[in-house]
C-alpha cells in the first residue's frame, strides 16, 4: 500500500487509477494528486473514489490493483468516480 | 483464560445455551413466549418458518441443535407441519444433550404449551448451570467472518484487520471461515492461486461462476443501496474489499452450509444454492449468512461493518468491528472494535488485528460482546437447496 502525497487520499495500489478519500472532502477543496493540484468539482465523502488521471468512456477502473468496472463517461483527474460515470463489468448495480 | 463445555463429539462450546426451536411459523409465538422469562439467562429462540419439508432446513436445524455452544434443546411443533420433528429429536438426543419436544396440538393449545415449555426450560437451565467447564485452546475454535453494511472504508480497515487476525488464528490451529461467494465475484482467480490443491482451485472458480450465474438470473448482485451511499460503486469493488477478510493464508477447503471444517485452516463457505434458481435470494440479510456460519460450527463470528450494523445472533457471539470512524462515533455502543483508527494513523492493521485476536480470547473466556450485552439474538432461516460438496474440496 503506497500513500498518496496528499494524506487525505489513499492510493491502494500503484496500478490504480483512483484514490480513496480518507476524510469528507467538499466541493472546492484543493487536493494534490501525483503532484497535480486539483480543485474538487464535487464533494467526496470518506471512502469515495477520486480519479487519479483522466479516463475515457470504456476504460477499466482499477482499485486494489484490480479492475472494479468500466468508465461510462469521460472522467477528469479529481472527479468523483461513482455510479454516474462507471459501471460493473459483471452485474448491474441497483441503488 | 478460554474455557467451555465439552460435548460428546469432542467439540467444546464457549457458551452453554438452551435453544428453543419452533419447527414452523405457526409455533413461533408459543416458542417466543416460552423464551421471554429467560431472556437474560442464555435461552435463545431459533426456528424454521416453512410448513413444507426442506433437506437444507433440516440439516441446519440439526447442526444448530447439536452446536457446541448449545447444551439443551426444546422443540416446539404445531403438529401438522412437514418438518421431521421426531428425526430431529432423536438426532439431538443421540449426542447426549437434553432434548424435549412439545406438540401444541397435543398439549392442549397455546397456554398449556407455554407453561409446559417454561417448566422444562427452567429445569434444563438449572442442569446446564451445574455443568463444569474445561480449558479451551485456539485449535478448538472455529471462527466465522462476515461483512455487512459495507462502505468504502470496510475494505481499507476492518476487513484487512480481520484478515490479519485470521492469519494468526489459523497459524495457531483454529479454523476460520469466509463466505458469500456472490460477494467474491471478481476474486476467483486470486482465490484459486491460494488453494491448497489444483482440484480445490477448480472447485473455487466453479462455485464463484455459479454465484455469478445465480445473481445474473436474479438481475442484481449482493449489493444494497447503502453500499453505494457509502462510496462503493460495483459488485467487484465490494468483492475485493470483502475478500480482504480472508487474510493471506492458504485456502485449505471449500464447504457448504452445515459442513464442519475437519481441521484447522482457512475455509471458503459456498452459500449460493445448487441447481436452478429457486426460493429467491441466496441470503436475504446478513443474519442468514451468520446462521450458516454458525451451522458450520463457528463458536464466534467476526462481523465487519462500515455503515453500521447493530445485529448479533442466537447461539454464537458476534464481535462487531467498525470500519468507519464516523460510524464508530455515532454507534460506539454497538461496536466492539474501532478499526477506523487505521484511517487517521492512530493504529496499524496489525495492531487492530491483534486487538481482534485478544477479543476472541476474551469472548471465548466468557466476556460478553456488545451485541450480547444489548440482547441481540437475531435468527433467520429460509428455504435453500444444496448438493453435497464434491471430492477434492477438503483437506486430506
Amino acid at each position: 500500500m503506497t500513500a498518496a502525497v496528499d494524506r487525505r487520499l489513499l492510493l491502494l495500489s500503484e496500478q490504480d487509477n483512483v484514490v480513496v478519500a480518507l476524510v469528507n472532502l467538499k466541493q472546492g477543496d484543493v487536493v494534490c494528486i501525483d503532484g497535480h493540484e486539483v480543485s474538487m468539482r464535487a464533494g467526496a465523502p470518506l471512502g469515495f473514489k477520486i480519479a487519479r488521471n483522466g479516463l475515457a468512456a470504456g476504460d477499466k477502473v482499477f482499485k486494489y490493483g484490480a479492475a472494479i468496472g468500466s468508465a461510462t463517461a469521460a472522467i477528469a483527474r479529481g472527479d468523483v468516480v461513482h455510479l454516474h460515470n462507471m459501471k460493473s463489468d459483471y452485474l448491474p448495480t441497483h441503488s | 483464560m478460554m474455557q467451555g463445555w465439552l460435548r460428546s463429539d469432542g467439540r467444546k462450546g464457549i457458551r452453554n445455551v438452551v435453544a428453543v426451536a419452533y419447527l414452523v411459523e405457526c409455533a413461533h409465538h408459543v416458542a417466543r413466549e416460552i423464551v421471554i422469562p429467560f431472556r437474560e439467562r442464555d435461552v435463545h429462540l431459533v426456528g424454521f418458518p416453512g410448513c413444507y419439508k426442506n433437506e437444507y432446513a433440516y440439516e441446519m436445524m440439526y447442526r444448530l441443535g447439536t452446536h457446541p455452544n448449545v447444551g439443551a434443546v426444546l422443540l416446539v411443533s404445531l403438529g401438522c407441519e412437514g418438518f421431521d420433528r421426531r428425526g430431529l429429536r432423536e438426532a439431538i438426543a443421540a449426542t447426549g444433550r437434553s432434548v424435549k419436544m412439545l406438540v401444541i396440538q397435543a398439549e392442549g393449545g397455546t397456554r398449556s404449551t407455554i407453561l409446559e415449555g417454561r417448566a422444562w426450560v427452567q429445569q434444563a437451565r438449572e442442569a446446564l448451570d451445574r455443568q463444569t467447564t474445561v480449558p479451551v485452546a485456539v485449535n478448538d475454535l472455529i471462527v466465522g467472518t462476515i461483512c455487512g453494511g459495507s462502505d468504502g472504508t470496510s475494505g481499507l480497515t476492518a476487513n484487512p484487520a480481520i484478515g490479519r487476525a485470521c492469519d494468526r488464528l489459523t497459524a495457531e490451529g483454529a479454523a476460520c471461515i469466509f463466505e458469500e461467494t456472490g460477494e467474491l465475484i471478481g476474486c476467483e482467480g486470486h482465490m484459486a492461486s491460494r488453494a491448497a490443491t489444483p482440484a480445490l482451485a477448480e472447485a473455487i472458480v466453479a462455485c464463484v461462476d455459479k454465484a455469478a450465474r445465480y445473481y445474473t438470473v436474479l438481475g442484481q448482485g449482493s449489493f444494497a443501496p447503502g453500499n453505494a451511499e457509502g462510496g462503493l460503486t460495483t459488485q467487484e469493488e465490494k468483492s475485493l474489499g470483502a475478500y480482504a477478510k480472508s487474510g493471506a493464508s492458504e485456502i485449505v477447503g471449500l464447504i457448504k452450509p452445515g459442513d464442519i471444517p475437519p481441521s484447522g485452516g482457512l475455509y471458503l463457505l459456498d452459500v449460493v444454492p445448487d441447481g436452478e434458481v429457486r426460493f429467491g435470494f441466496p441470503n436475504i440479510s446478513d443474519n442468514a449468512e451468520i446462521v450458516e456460519l454458525i451451522a458450520c460450527g463457528s463458536h464466534v463470528v467476526l462481523f465487519s461493518t462500515g455503515r453500521g450494523s447493530v445485529v448479533g445472533s442466537a447461539i454464537s457471539p458476534v464481535i462487531k468491528i467498525c470500519a468507519n470512524p464516523d460510524t464508530y462515533r455515532r454507534l460506539s455502543e454497538d461496536m466492539d472494535v474501532n478499526a477506523g483508527r487505521i484511517l487517521s494513523g492512530e493504529a496499524t492493521l496489525d495492531e487492530v488485528g491483534a486487538e481482534i485476536l485478544g477479543l476472541v480470547h476474551a469472548v471465548a473466556g466468557g466476556q460478553h460482546t456488545k451485541s450480547e450485552e444489548l440482547g441481540h439474538q437475531e435468527f433467520i432461516l429460509t428455504y435453500k437447496h444444496f448438493e453435497p460438496m464434491g471430492p477434492g474440496c477438503l483437506p486430506v
